[in-house]
């Protein structure tokens, strides 16, 4: 698939060429796992992996969930709690799910901040940026839809709160969130199509998964120093990369593994310390809770909505918030053409890498600032912050690319590599016997 | 302590960043005195006090049943290991203690093991199947999340702060009495419930209010979380072997990569 030169799969014996000339997949999985990969890759890379193995994690645990749960108003609530007490390992299945959404994000956040830094959106990586954006949004659709299902009362409450920004669309928003909603508020109908919606759009991101991966196998992985892998010859390409298998497979899955080792940690000992209390109170419409918060991965956005407490021209505060929160979100899918600068990685870039910490900064305030009251100074934190979100991608990155002087990249993957490591030629000559191959 | 440290520090390298945001803002009204009391089940390491847990289905019966319900807890599971672990008898004839409503009876008859605790006989009075993780919200300071990993701040804290936190002020309001609480952060409508002398325990324990209140929270931290025992179990086994696979991984990493590594890192 890649463009860069490298070993095809041959079928050898007799069953593999047959297979191979009927349906060539393992061709496809071979080059699919042999394809060949920047070899100065940092562990910032290892994402990806994490956030596959999430989505699988997810799908597993939430099908067998599925077969517990009451999606109904009267039977949600204790169905969570049959789960909980009755059904053997329930509550291993249900808090590895819930906690799961946490690591899912915690990963997502980790992997969206790696690729603005390092420049991964930009030429030609367009579209493999775009459709991970449109996982994220899906991502975010499915975790609030989930949220909903165990029907306690932050579940309702959310709900309530979310569905409500479609009606501050002028004209047609009261009549879309009826039909979200399927009713007038939320209730029996809100609940059964979130379930069905929870249960369906997890494959649709896994379809987009595979697109995804298609699309950043066909231009080849970015690497931290931004730098193209060589494919003028084939000697050239493999002194830029190494086969994914086993090497980055391996790297990969320590990290994966050392990670996982923190997730039980989470789930053995802490599993409702990233959940609302409340939740653990069926969801009850005549009672509003003090304070109405979504999950920690969803504070960021939620803080924007809320920033916006005053009127823009005609626009009310309320509409207004709800485009704010929609806009900082459609910025992030027009990155590729806001970024100017001719150099992709943010290492080479001094002014950038100052302002992107900020934005990192500005992200970690916002999500606290979402946890906390709408009040004073919460909310000019938050203005502040929303503010620099914006001017970050519509302002900051399209003039850096004009005002800043970027240093110059190393020439080759090879050359950055070896920088870091050394030449791996002493190292074969300090006394290994093994061929240099 | 030195358990409950040990994933405090885990924890802080490996979500600092998200216990940022995890801060369900509850602290923000009123000024609450929640006491840190000690537990036997905090730390990953902690375990119910089986002689606890019976001594506050004691004080749960006598005192708390009076009003509320435990709608989602089965009286068979008071027999469970992690639990109470009542003798099957001891568990038989507390259900037997019980009427519960048949709907194929149309008729109310002697509850049986697999029935469950009645619910609330107050309308106002809530069911107290899951207070412990629905109260467990004390991610202060500033919404940090510090109180809970650090001190293991949580339902069970709160639940025997309340019933220890009286002031005696009392304020009547649209004809209904209020009781000023600490522990609430202002009146509420819940009467002390705790005035000393109020349970006799079979096992020999002093019941100053203290303890009832530290039993019954300790019970109701059961009825809430049953599986605890279990789940820390499983918790710390699977945390030992991930560990094993790490450190084999991570070997098995730094070899393959070896040839193709100079000296420098090599």
């Amino acid at each position: 698939m890649s463009g860069i030169p490298h070993d095809h799969y041959e079928p050898k014996s007799a069953p593999e060429k047959w297979i191979e000339s009927r349906l060539p997949i393992i061709g496809l999985l071979y080059n699919t796992l042999m394809i060949p990969t920047p070899k100065n890759l940092n562990w910032m890379w290892i994402w990806g992996i994490v956030l596959t193995f999430c989505l699988v994690l997810q799908i597993a645990t939430g099908i067998v969930l599925v077969m517990h749960y009451n999606p109904s108003v009267g039977g949600a609530f204790a169905s969570v709690e049959h789960i909980m007490r009755n059904v053997n390992a329930g509550w291993a299945l249900r808090y590895t799910h819930a906690n799961g959404a946490s690591l899912f994000f915690f990963a997502v956040y980790f992997h969206i901040f790696r690729g603005l830094y390092y420049g991964s959106y930009k030429a030609p990586r367009e579209i493999t940026w775009i459709i991970g954006m449109v996982i994220y949004i899906l991502m975010m659709a499915t975790v609030f839809m989930g949220y909903v299902l165990p029907w306690g009362q932050m579940s309702f409450w959310g709900a309530t709160v979310i569905t409500g920004l479609f009606g501050a669309i002028p004209l047609i928003g009261e009549s879309i969130q009826t039909w979200l909603l399927g009713g007038p508020a939320v209730d029996n109908p809100t609940l059964t199509r979130f379930f069905s919606l929870h249960y369906l759009l997890p494959f649709v991101i896994a379809a987009l998964v595979v697109v995804h991966i298609w699309a950043f196998h066909t231009t080849g992985n970015n690497n931290p120093t931004g730098v193209e892998v060589r494919r003028t010859s084939r000697k050239e390409a493999e002194a830029d990369t190494l086969p994914f298998w086993p090497y980055f497979v391996i790297k990969d899955l320590f990290a994966l593994v050392f990670i996982l080792t923190i997730f039980s940690a989470v789930v053995g000992f802490m599993p409702n310390f990233l959940g609302h209390p409340d939740n653990y109170i069926e969801a009850n419409p005549l009672v509003t809770p003090a304070h109405i918060v979504p999950e920690w991965y969803l504070l960021p956005f939620y803080a924007m909505l809320r920033a916006i407490t005053f009127d823009v021209l005609f626009i009310n505060s309320k509409l207004f918030g709800v485009i704010v929160m929609f806009g900082s979100l459609i910025v992030l899918f027009l990155v590729p053409w806001l970024d100017t600068s001719r150099v992709r990685s943010g290492r080479f870039r001094p002014m950038f890498k100052v302002w992107f910490w900020l934005l990192v900064v500005d992200f970690v305030v916002l999500m606290w600032c979402g946890a906390m009251p709408p009040e004073q100074p919460f909310v000019i934190i938050s203005q502040l912050g929303a503010l620099y979100w914006f001017s970050f991608f519509l302002v900051i990155l399209p003039l850096l690319g004009v005002l800043e002087k970027p240093k110059a990249p190393p020439a080759t993957i090879e050359d950055d590599f070896r920088a870091h490591y050394g030449d791996p030629g002493e190292a074969a000559a300090q006394g290994s016997a093994q061929p240099a191959e | 302590m030195t358990a409950r440290t040990l994933l405090s520090g885990l924890f802080a390298i490996g979500l600092g960043l998200v216990g940022l945001g995890t801060a369900p803002a509850v602290a923000a009204e009123g000024e609450r005195h929640v006491h840190d009391f000690s537990f036997s089940f905090e730390g990953p390491f902690g375990r119910y006090d089986q002689s606890q847990l019976q001594r506050g289905l004691q004080v749960y019966t006598e005192i708390c049943s009076a009003c509320h319900g435990l709608k989602f807890v089965a009286f068979r599971t008071l027999e469970n290991e992690g639990g109470p672990a009542l003798s099957e008898e001891a568990m038989r004839a507390y259900a037997a203690q019980h009427e519960v409503f048949d709907v194929a009876l149309d008729d109310t008859r002697v509850a049986t093991p697999t029935d469950f605790f009645p619910p609330s006989n107050v309308p106002n009075a809530p069911d107290l199947s899951l207070m412990a993780k629905a109260r467990a919200g004390f991610h202060g300071p500033a919404g940090l999340g510090l109180n809970q990993i650090l001190f293991g701040m949580g339902g069970p804290e709160y639940i025997a702060s309340l019933l220890t936190g009286f002031t005696g002020e009392e304020k009547e309001e649209a004809g209904t009495t209020l009781y000023e609480n600490t522990a609430f952060g202002g009146y509420m409508a819940m009467a002390p419930v705790l005035y000393g002398d109020d349970v006799t325990y079979a096992d020999g324990t002093v019941a100053t209010p203290e303890q009832i209140a530290q039993d019954v929270a300790a019970f109701l931290m059961w009825t809430a979380e049953p599986k605890m025992m279990e789940r820390k179990r499983s918790g710390l086994t699977a945390v030992l072997f991930l560990t094993v696979l790490t450190v084999l991984l991570y070997f098995t990493n730094k070899t393959i990569w070896a040839p193709h590594k100079g000296k420098k890192h090599g």
